[in-house]
Protein backbone atom coordinates (compact mmCIF):
# COMPACT_ATOMS: atom_id res chain seq x y z
CA UNK A 1 0.00 0.00 0.00
CA UNK A 2 1.50 3.26 -1.11
CA UNK A 3 0.35 6.00 1.15
CA UNK A 4 0.96 9.36 -0.43
CA UNK A 5 1.29 12.19 2.00
CA UNK A 6 1.58 15.56 0.36
CA UNK A 7 2.38 17.33 3.60
CA UNK A 8 -0.31 19.87 2.81
CA UNK A 9 -2.86 20.34 5.56
CA UNK A 10 -5.50 21.29 2.97
CA UNK A 11 -8.71 22.62 4.46
CA UNK A 12 -8.50 20.39 7.50
CA UNK A 13 -7.21 21.57 10.83
CA UNK A 14 -4.75 19.69 12.96
CA UNK A 15 -6.07 17.14 15.45
CA UNK A 16 -8.90 15.79 13.32
CA UNK A 17 -11.24 13.13 14.60
CA UNK A 18 -11.50 9.89 12.68
CA UNK A 19 -15.10 9.28 11.54
CA UNK A 20 -14.54 5.91 9.89
CA UNK A 21 -11.72 3.57 10.88
CA UNK A 22 -11.29 0.31 9.03
CA UNK A 23 -8.41 -1.92 10.00
CA UNK A 24 -7.11 -5.09 8.35
CA UNK A 25 -10.50 -5.92 6.86
CA UNK A 26 -10.95 -9.17 4.95
CA UNK A 27 -14.27 -10.00 3.35
CA UNK A 28 -15.62 -12.09 0.50
CA UNK A 29 -18.45 -14.14 -0.96
CA UNK A 30 -18.41 -17.93 -1.29
CA UNK A 31 -14.67 -18.29 -0.85
CA UNK A 32 -13.84 -15.49 -3.28
CA UNK A 33 -12.20 -12.60 -1.48
CA UNK A 34 -13.37 -9.10 -2.30
CA UNK A 35 -11.34 -7.23 0.30
CA UNK A 36 -7.83 -8.26 1.35
CA UNK A 37 -6.57 -6.48 4.41
CA UNK A 38 -8.11 -3.07 3.87
CA UNK A 39 -7.03 -0.37 6.32
CA UNK A 40 -8.49 3.08 5.93
CA UNK A 41 -9.21 6.13 8.06
CA UNK A 42 -11.63 8.84 6.98
CA UNK A 43 -11.57 11.98 9.06
CA UNK A 44 -14.62 13.88 10.22
CA UNK A 45 -15.98 16.56 7.91
CA UNK A 46 -14.23 15.10 4.91
CA UNK A 47 -15.56 14.44 1.41
CA UNK A 48 -13.74 11.24 0.54
CA UNK A 49 -13.86 9.19 -2.62
CA UNK A 50 -13.52 5.45 -2.84
CA UNK A 51 -12.36 4.77 -6.37
CA UNK A 52 -11.70 1.55 -8.19
CA UNK A 53 -12.97 -0.50 -11.13
CA UNK A 54 -16.07 -2.71 -11.04
CA UNK A 55 -15.50 -5.66 -8.75
CA UNK A 56 -12.76 -3.88 -6.80
CA UNK A 57 -14.68 -4.25 -3.55
CA UNK A 58 -16.10 -0.73 -3.24
CA UNK A 59 -19.66 -1.87 -2.62
CA UNK A 60 -18.48 -4.69 -0.37
CA UNK A 61 -16.56 -2.23 1.79
CA UNK A 62 -19.65 -0.01 2.08
CA UNK A 63 -21.79 -3.06 2.90
CA UNK A 64 -19.38 -4.12 5.65
CA UNK A 65 -19.37 -0.62 7.14
CA UNK A 66 -23.19 -0.68 7.06
CA UNK A 67 -23.29 -4.03 8.83
CA UNK A 68 -24.96 -5.70 5.83
CA UNK A 69 -22.04 -8.03 5.17
CA UNK A 70 -20.03 -9.86 7.82
CA UNK A 71 -16.27 -9.58 7.33
CA UNK A 72 -14.02 -12.61 7.76
CA UNK A 73 -11.52 -10.59 9.71
CA UNK A 74 -10.74 -7.06 10.75
CA UNK A 75 -12.73 -4.34 12.43
CA UNK A 76 -14.68 -1.21 11.64
CA UNK A 77 -15.19 1.69 14.04
CA UNK A 78 -17.43 4.71 13.50
CA UNK A 79 -16.41 7.56 15.77
CA UNK A 80 -14.76 4.88 17.89
CA UNK A 81 -17.91 2.77 18.22
CA UNK A 82 -18.70 -0.69 16.90
CA UNK A 83 -21.03 -0.65 13.90
CA UNK A 84 -23.99 -2.32 15.59
CA UNK A 85 -24.05 0.47 18.16
CA UNK A 86 -23.41 3.20 15.61
CA UNK A 87 -26.07 2.39 13.01
CA UNK A 88 -27.82 5.71 13.56
CA UNK A 89 -24.68 7.62 12.68
CA UNK A 90 -24.90 6.30 9.15
CA UNK A 91 -26.84 7.34 6.09
CA UNK A 92 -26.74 5.16 3.01
CA UNK A 93 -27.57 5.59 -0.65
CA UNK A 94 -27.54 2.33 -2.66
CA UNK A 95 -26.65 2.09 -6.33
CA UNK A 96 -29.47 3.45 -8.50
CA UNK A 97 -29.58 0.18 -10.44
CA UNK A 98 -30.84 -1.46 -7.25
CA UNK A 99 -33.71 1.01 -6.84
CA UNK A 100 -37.16 0.07 -8.14
CA UNK A 101 -38.20 3.24 -9.95
CA UNK A 102 -41.58 1.86 -10.98
CA UNK A 103 -42.58 1.48 -7.32
CA UNK A 104 -45.76 3.37 -6.48
CA UNK A 105 -44.28 5.90 -4.08
CA UNK A 106 -43.91 9.68 -4.20
CA UNK A 107 -40.62 11.51 -3.66
CA UNK A 108 -41.93 12.43 -0.21
CA UNK A 109 -42.69 8.77 0.61
CA UNK A 110 -39.18 7.71 -0.41
CA UNK A 111 -37.50 10.41 1.69
CA UNK A 112 -39.73 9.46 4.63
CA UNK A 113 -38.28 5.94 4.45
CA UNK A 114 -35.05 7.54 5.66
CA UNK A 115 -36.84 8.05 8.98
CA UNK A 116 -38.00 4.44 9.40
CA UNK A 117 -34.74 3.20 10.90
CA UNK A 118 -34.93 5.78 13.70
CA UNK A 119 -38.63 5.15 14.25
CA UNK A 120 -38.13 1.44 14.82
CA UNK A 121 -40.95 -1.12 14.70
CA UNK A 122 -44.57 -0.09 15.19
CA UNK A 123 -44.01 3.69 15.65
CA UNK A 124 -45.55 5.86 12.96
CA UNK A 125 -43.95 8.98 11.49
CA UNK A 126 -44.84 12.08 13.48
CA UNK A 127 -44.61 15.82 12.97
CA UNK A 128 -40.87 15.97 13.57
CA UNK A 129 -40.29 13.25 10.98
CA UNK A 130 -42.30 15.20 8.43
CA UNK A 131 -40.29 18.32 9.26
CA UNK A 132 -37.01 16.49 8.76
CA UNK A 133 -38.25 15.07 5.44
CA UNK A 134 -39.31 18.52 4.28
CA UNK A 135 -35.98 20.05 5.30
CA UNK A 136 -34.13 17.31 3.44
CA UNK A 137 -36.23 17.94 0.34
CA UNK A 138 -35.48 21.65 0.64
CA UNK A 139 -31.79 20.95 0.88
CA UNK A 140 -31.83 19.09 -2.44
CA UNK A 141 -34.33 21.60 -3.92
CA UNK A 142 -37.02 19.03 -4.53
CA UNK A 143 -39.95 20.43 -2.52
CA UNK A 144 -41.85 21.38 -5.68
CA UNK A 145 -41.83 17.81 -6.92
CA UNK A 146 -42.37 16.08 -3.59
CA UNK A 147 -45.70 14.54 -4.62
CA UNK A 148 -44.44 13.18 -7.94
CA UNK A 149 -44.16 9.45 -8.38
CA UNK A 150 -40.44 8.68 -8.34
CA UNK A 151 -40.49 7.12 -11.81
CA UNK A 152 -41.74 10.41 -13.28
CA UNK A 153 -38.63 12.33 -12.19
CA UNK A 154 -35.53 12.90 -14.29
CA UNK A 155 -32.36 10.96 -13.50
CA UNK A 156 -30.83 13.97 -11.73
CA UNK A 157 -34.00 14.55 -9.70
CA UNK A 158 -34.18 10.88 -8.76
CA UNK A 159 -30.63 11.08 -7.50
CA UNK A 160 -31.46 14.15 -5.42
CA UNK A 161 -34.42 12.29 -3.87
CA UNK A 162 -32.12 9.43 -2.85
CA UNK A 163 -29.68 11.92 -1.33
CA UNK A 164 -32.55 13.61 0.52
CA UNK A 165 -33.52 10.20 1.91
CA UNK A 166 -29.94 9.76 3.11
CA UNK A 167 -30.06 13.22 4.74
CA UNK A 168 -33.40 12.40 6.38
CA UNK A 169 -31.61 9.67 8.29
CA UNK A 170 -29.86 12.57 10.09
CA UNK A 171 -26.52 10.84 9.74
CA UNK A 172 -23.09 12.09 10.70
CA UNK A 173 -21.56 9.86 8.05
CA UNK A 174 -23.01 9.43 4.55
CA UNK A 175 -22.08 6.37 2.50
CA UNK A 176 -23.00 6.84 -1.16
CA UNK A 177 -22.66 4.10 -3.76
CA UNK A 178 -22.02 5.38 -7.31
CA UNK A 179 -24.02 8.62 -7.07
CA UNK A 180 -22.70 10.04 -10.35
CA UNK A 181 -23.55 7.14 -12.65
CA UNK A 182 -25.75 8.05 -15.59
CA UNK A 183 -25.89 11.80 -14.85
CA UNK A 184 -24.94 14.43 -17.39
CA UNK A 185 -22.22 16.99 -16.57
CA UNK A 186 -24.66 19.61 -15.26
CA UNK A 187 -26.37 17.15 -12.92
CA UNK A 188 -22.99 15.88 -11.70
CA UNK A 189 -21.98 19.46 -10.97
CA UNK A 190 -25.21 20.01 -8.99
CA UNK A 191 -24.47 16.91 -7.00
CA UNK A 192 -20.94 18.05 -6.18
CA UNK A 193 -22.31 21.40 -4.97
CA UNK A 194 -24.74 19.52 -2.76
CA UNK A 195 -21.93 17.36 -1.34
CA UNK A 196 -20.00 20.52 -0.51
CA UNK A 197 -23.03 21.91 1.35
CA UNK A 198 -23.41 18.69 3.29
CA UNK A 199 -19.73 18.68 4.17
CA UNK A 200 -19.96 22.33 5.23
CA UNK A 201 -22.64 21.23 7.70
CA UNK A 202 -19.95 19.11 9.38
CA UNK A 203 -20.90 15.73 7.93
CA UNK A 204 -18.51 13.12 6.61
CA UNK A 205 -19.06 11.64 3.15
CA UNK A 206 -17.58 8.47 1.74
CA UNK A 207 -18.49 8.13 -1.94
CA UNK A 208 -17.82 4.97 -3.92
CA UNK A 209 -17.38 5.86 -7.58
CA UNK A 210 -15.39 5.12 -10.67
CA UNK A 211 -15.81 8.69 -11.83
CA UNK A 212 -12.32 10.02 -11.29
CA UNK A 213 -12.93 13.47 -12.71
CA UNK A 214 -15.59 14.28 -10.11
CA UNK A 215 -13.26 13.10 -7.35
CA UNK A 216 -10.35 15.05 -8.79
CA UNK A 217 -12.45 18.19 -9.10
CA UNK A 218 -13.95 18.44 -5.65
CA UNK A 219 -12.96 15.77 -3.12
CA UNK A 220 -10.68 16.20 -0.09
CA UNK A 221 -9.34 12.69 -0.13
CA UNK A 222 -9.48 9.59 -2.26
CA UNK A 223 -8.72 5.96 -1.60
CA UNK A 224 -7.76 3.85 -4.59
CA UNK A 225 -9.17 0.37 -4.00
CA UNK A 226 -8.62 -2.83 -5.84
CA UNK A 227 -9.24 -5.43 -3.15
CA UNK A 228 -6.40 -3.71 -1.32
CA UNK A 229 -5.92 0.01 -0.74
CA UNK A 230 -3.48 0.96 -3.50
CA UNK A 231 -3.15 4.55 -2.33
CA UNK A 232 -4.80 7.08 -0.08
CA UNK A 233 -4.40 10.84 -0.07
CA UNK A 234 -5.48 14.04 -1.76
CA UNK A 235 -6.72 13.30 -5.28
CA UNK A 236 -4.25 15.53 -7.11
CA UNK A 237 -1.42 13.83 -5.28
CA UNK A 238 -2.43 10.22 -5.77
CA UNK A 239 -4.06 10.35 -9.19
CA UNK A 240 -0.83 9.51 -10.94
CA UNK A 241 -0.58 7.29 -13.96
CA UNK A 242 1.27 4.67 -11.95
CA UNK A 243 -1.24 4.46 -9.10
CA UNK A 244 -4.28 4.59 -11.36
CA UNK A 245 -2.87 1.92 -13.65
CA UNK A 246 -2.27 -0.26 -10.61
CA UNK A 247 -5.85 0.39 -9.45
CA UNK A 248 -7.74 0.07 -12.72
CA UNK A 249 -5.26 -2.23 -14.45
CA UNK A 250 -5.90 -0.48 -17.71
CA UNK A 251 -4.30 2.45 -19.45
CA UNK A 252 -5.41 5.84 -18.21
CA UNK A 253 -4.98 9.30 -19.60
CA UNK A 254 -4.29 12.11 -17.16
CA UNK A 255 -4.57 15.76 -18.03
CA UNK A 256 -3.41 18.50 -15.69
CA UNK A 257 -4.99 21.88 -16.34
CA UNK A 258 -4.39 24.81 -14.00
CA UNK A 259 -3.80 22.68 -10.97
CA UNK A 260 -6.80 20.42 -11.62
CA UNK A 261 -6.38 16.86 -12.69
CA UNK A 262 -8.67 15.55 -15.41
CA UNK A 263 -8.87 11.88 -15.99
CA UNK A 264 -10.19 9.69 -18.73
CA UNK A 265 -9.84 6.00 -19.19
CA UNK A 266 -10.44 3.29 -21.77
CA UNK B 1 -93.47 2.96 -13.16
CA UNK B 2 -93.26 -0.68 -14.03
CA UNK B 3 -89.79 -0.15 -15.50
CA UNK B 4 -88.64 1.16 -12.15
CA UNK B 5 -90.23 -1.67 -10.22
CA UNK B 6 -88.68 -4.11 -12.71
CA UNK B 7 -85.31 -2.56 -12.05
CA UNK B 8 -85.89 -2.64 -8.30
CA UNK B 9 -86.84 -6.27 -8.54
CA UNK B 10 -83.80 -6.98 -10.69
CA UNK B 11 -81.57 -5.41 -8.06
CA UNK B 12 -83.23 -6.74 -4.92
CA UNK B 13 -84.33 -10.24 -5.96
CA UNK B 14 -80.95 -11.90 -5.51
CA UNK B 15 -80.68 -10.86 -1.88
CA UNK B 16 -83.93 -12.52 -0.89
CA UNK B 17 -82.14 -15.79 -0.42
CA UNK B 18 -79.77 -16.19 2.48
CA UNK B 19 -77.06 -18.03 0.53
CA UNK B 20 -76.79 -15.09 -1.88
CA UNK B 21 -76.26 -12.69 1.01
CA UNK B 22 -73.63 -15.00 2.47
CA UNK B 23 -71.96 -15.19 -0.95
CA UNK B 24 -71.91 -11.43 -1.20
CA UNK B 25 -70.42 -11.02 2.27
CA UNK B 26 -67.76 -13.64 1.55
CA UNK B 27 -66.82 -12.11 -1.80
CA UNK B 28 -66.70 -8.56 -0.41
CA UNK B 29 -64.38 -9.60 2.42
CA UNK B 30 -62.22 -11.76 0.19
CA UNK B 31 -61.90 -9.10 -2.50
CA UNK B 32 -60.84 -6.45 0.04
CA UNK B 33 -58.13 -8.66 1.57
CA UNK B 34 -57.06 -9.86 -1.89
CA UNK B 35 -56.71 -6.29 -3.19
CA UNK B 36 -54.59 -5.24 -0.20
CA UNK B 37 -52.21 -8.20 -0.47
CA UNK B 38 -52.49 -8.09 -4.25
CA UNK B 39 -51.00 -4.60 -4.20
CA UNK B 40 -47.76 -6.09 -2.93
CA UNK B 41 -48.07 -8.96 -5.41
CA UNK B 42 -48.49 -6.59 -8.36
CA UNK B 43 -45.89 -4.08 -7.27
CA UNK B 44 -43.25 -6.72 -6.58
CA UNK B 45 -44.05 -8.90 -9.59
CA UNK B 46 -45.10 -11.84 -7.42
CA UNK B 47 -48.08 -13.03 -9.49
CA UNK B 48 -46.41 -16.36 -10.19
CA UNK B 49 -45.85 -17.04 -6.50
CA UNK B 50 -49.49 -16.16 -5.80
CA UNK B 51 -50.62 -18.67 -8.39
CA UNK B 52 -48.13 -21.23 -7.07
CA UNK B 53 -49.30 -20.96 -3.46
CA UNK B 54 -52.92 -21.34 -4.56
CA UNK B 55 -52.13 -24.53 -6.47
CA UNK B 56 -49.87 -25.86 -3.72
CA UNK B 57 -52.69 -25.47 -1.21
CA UNK B 58 -54.57 -28.16 -3.15
CA UNK B 59 -52.19 -30.74 -1.71
CA UNK B 60 -53.23 -29.67 1.78
CA UNK B 61 -56.92 -29.51 0.87
CA UNK B 62 -56.80 -33.08 -0.47
CA UNK B 63 -54.85 -34.40 2.53
CA UNK B 64 -57.21 -32.71 5.00
CA UNK B 65 -60.18 -34.07 3.06
CA UNK B 66 -58.91 -37.65 3.27
CA UNK B 67 -57.78 -37.37 6.87
CA UNK B 68 -61.01 -35.62 7.85
CA UNK B 69 -59.29 -32.52 9.21
CA UNK B 70 -60.06 -28.86 8.59
CA UNK B 71 -59.71 -28.10 4.91
CA UNK B 72 -58.68 -24.51 5.67
CA UNK B 73 -55.98 -25.69 8.07
CA UNK B 74 -54.70 -28.18 5.48
CA UNK B 75 -54.61 -25.50 2.80
CA UNK B 76 -52.82 -23.06 5.12
CA UNK B 77 -50.20 -25.62 6.13
CA UNK B 78 -49.54 -26.62 2.51
CA UNK B 79 -49.33 -23.01 1.29
CA UNK B 80 -47.06 -21.87 4.12
CA UNK B 81 -44.79 -24.94 3.88
CA UNK B 82 -44.50 -24.42 0.13
CA UNK B 83 -43.63 -20.74 0.50
CA UNK B 84 -40.97 -21.52 3.12
CA UNK B 85 -39.70 -24.35 0.92
CA UNK B 86 -39.44 -22.04 -2.08
CA UNK B 87 -37.26 -19.56 -0.21
CA UNK B 88 -35.19 -22.32 1.42
CA UNK B 89 -34.55 -24.30 -1.77
CA UNK B 90 -33.74 -21.27 -3.89
CA UNK B 91 -31.24 -20.05 -1.30
CA UNK B 92 -29.59 -23.40 -0.57
CA UNK B 93 -29.48 -24.78 -4.08
CA UNK B 94 -28.66 -21.44 -5.66
CA UNK B 95 -31.64 -21.84 -8.00
CA UNK B 96 -33.52 -18.92 -9.43
CA UNK B 97 -36.59 -18.07 -7.42
CA UNK B 98 -39.06 -18.87 -10.20
CA UNK B 99 -37.40 -22.24 -10.81
CA UNK B 100 -37.86 -23.20 -7.16
CA UNK B 101 -41.48 -22.04 -7.37
CA UNK B 102 -42.07 -24.10 -10.52
CA UNK B 103 -40.62 -27.26 -8.97
CA UNK B 104 -42.34 -27.08 -5.60
CA UNK B 105 -45.85 -25.92 -6.40
CA UNK B 106 -46.44 -28.47 -9.12
CA UNK B 107 -45.10 -31.09 -6.73
CA UNK B 108 -47.59 -30.08 -4.05
CA UNK B 109 -50.41 -29.90 -6.58
CA UNK B 110 -49.53 -33.34 -7.95
CA UNK B 111 -49.56 -34.71 -4.41
CA UNK B 112 -53.12 -33.41 -4.11
CA UNK B 113 -54.14 -35.15 -7.34
CA UNK B 114 -52.45 -38.35 -6.20
CA UNK B 115 -54.37 -38.33 -2.92
CA UNK B 116 -57.65 -37.56 -4.66
CA UNK B 117 -57.12 -40.29 -7.25
CA UNK B 118 -57.29 -42.89 -4.44
CA UNK B 119 -60.67 -41.59 -3.33
CA UNK B 120 -64.03 -42.67 -4.63
CA UNK B 121 -66.96 -40.29 -4.49
CA UNK B 122 -66.98 -36.89 -2.76
CA UNK B 123 -64.85 -35.61 -5.62
CA UNK B 124 -67.41 -32.94 -6.47
CA UNK B 125 -67.12 -31.51 -2.96
CA UNK B 126 -63.35 -31.37 -3.25
CA UNK B 127 -63.43 -29.71 -6.60
CA UNK B 128 -65.48 -26.85 -5.20
CA UNK B 129 -62.12 -25.71 -3.85
CA UNK B 130 -60.54 -25.94 -7.28
CA UNK B 131 -63.15 -23.90 -9.13
CA UNK B 132 -64.71 -22.14 -6.16
CA UNK B 133 -68.27 -22.47 -4.91
CA UNK B 134 -69.21 -19.19 -3.33
CA UNK B 135 -72.88 -20.11 -3.21
CA UNK B 136 -71.94 -22.94 -0.87
CA UNK B 137 -70.29 -20.66 1.69
CA UNK B 138 -71.71 -21.37 5.13
CA UNK B 139 -71.91 -19.43 8.37
CA UNK B 140 -68.72 -21.01 9.70
CA UNK B 141 -66.88 -20.22 6.44
CA UNK B 142 -67.94 -16.59 6.80
CA UNK B 143 -66.68 -16.38 10.36
CA UNK B 144 -63.36 -17.88 9.36
CA UNK B 145 -62.95 -15.52 6.41
CA UNK B 146 -63.80 -12.57 8.66
CA UNK B 147 -61.39 -13.60 11.42
CA UNK B 148 -58.39 -14.41 9.22
CA UNK B 149 -59.09 -11.53 6.83
CA UNK B 150 -59.22 -9.06 9.72
CA UNK B 151 -55.98 -10.50 11.10
CA UNK B 152 -54.25 -10.05 7.75
CA UNK B 153 -55.49 -6.46 7.40
CA UNK B 154 -54.50 -5.54 10.97
CA UNK B 155 -50.99 -6.98 10.46
CA UNK B 156 -50.58 -5.04 7.22
CA UNK B 157 -51.71 -1.84 8.96
CA UNK B 158 -49.39 -2.38 11.92
CA UNK B 159 -46.35 -3.29 9.84
CA UNK B 160 -47.18 -1.13 6.81
CA UNK B 161 -44.07 1.02 7.16
CA UNK B 162 -41.80 -2.03 7.34
CA UNK B 163 -43.56 -3.91 4.53
CA UNK B 164 -43.40 -0.83 2.31
CA UNK B 165 -39.72 -0.21 2.98
CA UNK B 166 -38.77 -3.87 2.54
CA UNK B 167 -40.72 -4.14 -0.69
CA UNK B 168 -39.21 -0.95 -2.07
CA UNK B 169 -35.59 -1.20 -1.01
CA UNK B 170 -34.58 -4.25 1.03
CA UNK B 171 -30.88 -3.31 1.15
CA UNK B 172 -31.49 0.06 2.69
CA UNK B 173 -34.22 -1.32 4.95
CA UNK B 174 -31.68 -3.81 6.30
CA UNK B 175 -29.08 -1.06 6.67
CA UNK B 176 -31.63 0.90 8.71
CA UNK B 177 -31.96 -2.02 11.09
CA UNK B 178 -35.39 -3.27 10.00
CA UNK B 179 -35.99 -7.04 10.19
CA UNK B 180 -36.02 -7.55 6.42
CA UNK B 181 -35.96 -11.37 6.33
CA UNK B 182 -38.85 -11.57 8.80
CA UNK B 183 -40.83 -9.09 6.70
CA UNK B 184 -40.20 -11.04 3.48
CA UNK B 185 -41.28 -14.34 5.05
CA UNK B 186 -44.16 -12.52 6.72
CA UNK B 187 -45.35 -11.11 3.41
CA UNK B 188 -45.39 -14.59 1.88
CA UNK B 189 -47.25 -15.89 4.93
CA UNK B 190 -49.91 -13.18 4.63
CA UNK B 191 -50.33 -13.93 0.91
CA UNK B 192 -50.72 -17.62 1.79
CA UNK B 193 -53.43 -16.82 4.37
CA UNK B 194 -55.21 -14.58 1.86
CA UNK B 195 -55.28 -17.41 -0.65
CA UNK B 196 -56.59 -19.84 1.95
CA UNK B 197 -59.60 -17.69 2.84
CA UNK B 198 -60.31 -17.14 -0.86
CA UNK B 199 -60.40 -20.84 -1.77
CA UNK B 200 -64.05 -21.53 -1.01
CA UNK B 201 -65.24 -18.28 -2.58
CA UNK B 202 -63.22 -18.18 -5.80
CA UNK B 203 -61.22 -21.40 -5.95
CA UNK B 204 -57.63 -22.32 -6.58
CA UNK B 205 -57.63 -21.64 -10.29
CA UNK B 206 -59.17 -18.18 -10.09
CA UNK B 207 -57.74 -16.82 -6.84
CA UNK B 208 -54.71 -15.33 -8.54
CA UNK B 209 -57.06 -13.15 -10.58
CA UNK B 210 -58.59 -11.73 -7.38
CA UNK B 211 -55.08 -11.01 -6.11
CA UNK B 212 -53.76 -9.45 -9.28
CA UNK B 213 -56.54 -7.95 -11.40
CA UNK B 214 -58.10 -5.32 -9.06
CA UNK B 215 -54.68 -4.17 -7.83
CA UNK B 216 -53.33 -4.04 -11.38
CA UNK B 217 -56.34 -1.96 -12.44
CA UNK B 218 -55.75 0.38 -9.52
CA UNK B 219 -52.10 0.72 -10.47
CA UNK B 220 -53.21 2.19 -13.80
CA UNK B 221 -55.13 4.87 -11.92
CA UNK B 222 -53.16 5.83 -8.81
CA UNK B 223 -49.50 5.94 -7.88
CA UNK B 224 -49.06 5.36 -4.19
CA UNK B 225 -49.13 1.92 -2.60
CA UNK B 226 -51.84 2.68 -0.04
CA UNK B 227 -54.04 4.22 -2.73
CA UNK B 228 -53.60 1.13 -4.90
CA UNK B 229 -54.86 -0.89 -1.93
CA UNK B 230 -57.92 1.31 -1.41
CA UNK B 231 -58.87 1.69 -5.08
CA UNK B 232 -58.12 -2.00 -5.72
CA UNK B 233 -60.40 -2.99 -2.84
CA UNK B 234 -63.14 -0.79 -4.32
CA UNK B 235 -62.77 -2.40 -7.73
CA UNK B 236 -62.78 -5.84 -6.13
CA UNK B 237 -65.98 -5.13 -4.19
CA UNK B 238 -67.78 -3.68 -7.22
CA UNK B 239 -66.66 -6.67 -9.32
CA UNK B 240 -68.05 -8.99 -6.65
CA UNK B 241 -71.44 -7.30 -6.63
CA UNK B 242 -71.70 -7.07 -10.42
CA UNK B 243 -70.44 -10.64 -10.80
CA UNK B 244 -73.04 -11.96 -8.37
CA UNK B 245 -75.85 -10.18 -10.24
CA UNK B 246 -74.62 -11.72 -13.48
CA UNK B 247 -74.39 -15.10 -11.84
CA UNK B 248 -77.93 -14.84 -10.47
CA UNK B 249 -79.68 -13.45 -13.52
CA UNK B 250 -77.72 -15.25 -16.25
CA UNK B 251 -77.31 -18.42 -14.21
CA UNK B 252 -73.52 -18.68 -14.64
CA UNK B 253 -70.76 -19.68 -12.21
CA UNK B 254 -70.36 -16.91 -9.63
CA UNK B 255 -66.58 -16.95 -9.19
CA UNK B 256 -65.99 -16.89 -12.94
CA UNK B 257 -68.50 -14.02 -13.33
CA UNK B 258 -66.73 -12.01 -10.61
CA UNK B 259 -63.30 -12.61 -12.11
CA UNK B 260 -64.47 -11.75 -15.62
CA UNK B 261 -66.09 -8.55 -14.35
CA UNK B 262 -62.78 -7.57 -12.78
CA UNK B 263 -61.03 -8.42 -16.04
CA UNK B 264 -63.42 -6.16 -17.97
CA UNK B 265 -62.73 -3.36 -15.49
CA UNK B 266 -59.04 -3.84 -16.12
CA UNK B 267 -59.39 -3.80 -19.90
CA UNK B 268 -61.62 -0.73 -19.89
CA UNK B 269 -59.23 1.10 -17.55
CA UNK B 270 -56.29 0.03 -19.68
CA UNK B 271 -57.97 1.45 -22.79
CA UNK B 272 -59.10 4.69 -21.17
CA UNK B 273 -56.43 5.39 -18.55
CA UNK B 274 -55.08 8.91 -19.01
CA UNK B 275 -51.66 7.85 -17.78
CA UNK B 276 -50.80 4.56 -19.34
CA UNK B 277 -53.81 3.63 -21.38
CA UNK B 278 -53.95 3.01 -25.08
CA UNK B 279 -56.14 6.05 -25.68
CA UNK B 280 -54.11 8.41 -23.52
CA UNK B 281 -51.52 9.96 -25.78
CA UNK B 282 -48.69 10.28 -23.31
CA UNK B 283 -45.99 7.68 -23.55
CA UNK B 284 -45.65 5.42 -20.52
CA UNK B 285 -43.53 7.65 -18.36
CA UNK B 286 -41.90 4.98 -16.22
CA UNK B 287 -40.34 3.35 -19.23
CA UNK B 288 -38.98 6.58 -20.65
CA UNK B 289 -37.55 7.65 -17.30
CA UNK B 290 -35.91 4.29 -16.82
CA UNK B 291 -34.34 4.62 -20.23
CA UNK B 292 -33.16 8.08 -19.30
CA UNK B 293 -31.52 7.07 -16.07
CA UNK B 294 -29.74 4.03 -17.44
CA UNK B 295 -29.25 4.91 -21.07
CA UNK B 296 -27.74 8.36 -20.96
CA UNK B 297 -24.12 8.63 -22.05
CA UNK B 298 -21.46 8.88 -19.42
Amino acid sequence: MARVDTGQPGTKEEGFRPAIEVSDLWAGYDGRTALEGVTLTIEEGCLAGLVGPNGSGKSTLLRVILGLHRPQRGKVRLFGQKIDRARRLLGYMPQVELVDWGFPASAFDVVMMGRYGRLGLLRRPGRRDREVVWRSLEQVRMTDLSQRQIGELSAGQQRRVLIARTLAQEPRILLLDEPFTGLDAAAQHDLLDLFNEVRAAGKTLLVATHDLSCVAAAFDHAACLNRKIIAFGEPHAIFTEEILNATFQTHLLLVNVEGKTYVSYQ
Amino acid sequence: MSAISDLTAYLTDPWASEFMVRSLLALVMVSIVCAVMGSFVVVKGMAFIGDALAHASFGGVAAAFVLGGSIYLGAAIAAILTSLGIVFVSRRAGLRFDTAIGVLFVGAFALGILIVSRQEGYIVDLFSFVFGNVLGVGQDDLLLIAAIGATVLVLVAVFYKELLFTAYDPAMAAASGLPVAAMQYGLLGLIALTIVISLKAVGIVLVVAMLVTPAATAQLLVRRLHLIMVVGAGIGVVSSVVGLYLSYHADVAASAAVVLTATVFFLVTFLLSPRRGVIGLRRPSILTKAEESYGSPR
